[in-house]
């Protein structure tokens, strides 16, 4: 029998063993390093999922160019008034980060899903890109 | 003041008193806790967790909070390059303040958890003679 957590945990490992891999050539440009982004192939397709727990979907923006998706934003929170804070492990703060994918891609077809606190941009592979499969005669 | 750049946080793996049978990664979740004159707010991030995937509990003076992933959504998927790992998010506190339990108000939006802690009114002393 095949477990759930078995299948999270075979998930966790292969995430694991592609921490930084060179797919990307570098290819993360922007400002500082976040959000974090995990790239996934499904089909023929991208999916990037990056984590901005607390951005409110107003304060998030996605532009596309070429092969280059650039997500920008701010995080903003504040406490109430008179209160005494006892731990202060979140930020606030301005992120842009810009990620060029190597491959061709169908930029008008990129779809962008927010729900908590998670950006799931689905990147179709242009149809030019595709590999095309050569008939012997 | 102009505004931060957001720098990435590592996230934190939990330390397991317990080993469990399947070694799956448990992180915790970043916390912001701030005191007010009737209640204690917990605010938790837990980005991907549902708010039906939240299990709060406090016993014995210590509040517990998990939120699970569900992780279905990742079917098919093969990853390319990571730069983070996913897992159930659990993290635990030990309350200085007696909690009015039933009054607990929790709230969930962009993957952020706000947890409001009425503070219960503290027991009256009580006299007790000798028969």
């Amino acid at each position: 029998m095949y477990h759930p957590l078995d299948a999270l945990f075979d998930f966790q490992r292969a995430l694991e063993a592609r921490l930084d891999s060179d797919w990307l050539r570098g290819a993360t440009g922007g400002t500082g390093a976040f959000p974090p982004i995990n790239v996934f192939q499904q089909g023929d397709n991208l999916v990037a999922i990056l984590e901005i727990p607390g951005v409110d979907k107003g304060d998030l923006e996605i532009q596309v160019k070429d092969r280059a998706i650039r997500v920008s934003g701010k995080k903003t929170f504040a406490y109430p008034d008179g209160v005494s804070l006892h731990r202060r492990e979140r930020l606030t703060g301005t992120f842009d980060r810009t990620l060029t994918v190597p491959m061709q891609i169908d930029a008008d077809g990129i779809k962008a899903e927010y729900r908590d606190g998670v950006l799931a941009l689905f990147i179709p592979r242009a149809e030019a890109d595709k590999p095309r499969t050569v008939a012997i005669s | 003041m102009s505004p931060q750049e957001l720098q990435v946080q590592q996230k934190r793996e939990v330390e397991k008193k317990q080993e469990s049978t399947v070694p799956t990664r448990t992180f915790l979740p970043t916390a912001d806790i701030y005191e007010a004159e009737n209640a204690l707010t917990v605010v938790l991030e837990m980005p991907g967790v549902d708010k039906s995937n939240v299990d709060i509990n406090v016993e014995s003076g210590v509040l517990s909070i998990e939120g699970r992933l569900d992780f279905s959504k990742y079917e098919g998927m093969q990853p390319v390059y990571t730069e983070y790992n996913i897992g159930t998010y659990r993290r635990s506190f030990t309350l200085s303040n007696k909690i009015d339990q039933d009054k607990i108000s929790a709230e969930m939006k962009d993957g952020v958890l706000t947890l409001v802690l009425p503070k219960a009114e503290e027991a009256k002393p009580r006299r007790i003679s000798v028969g």
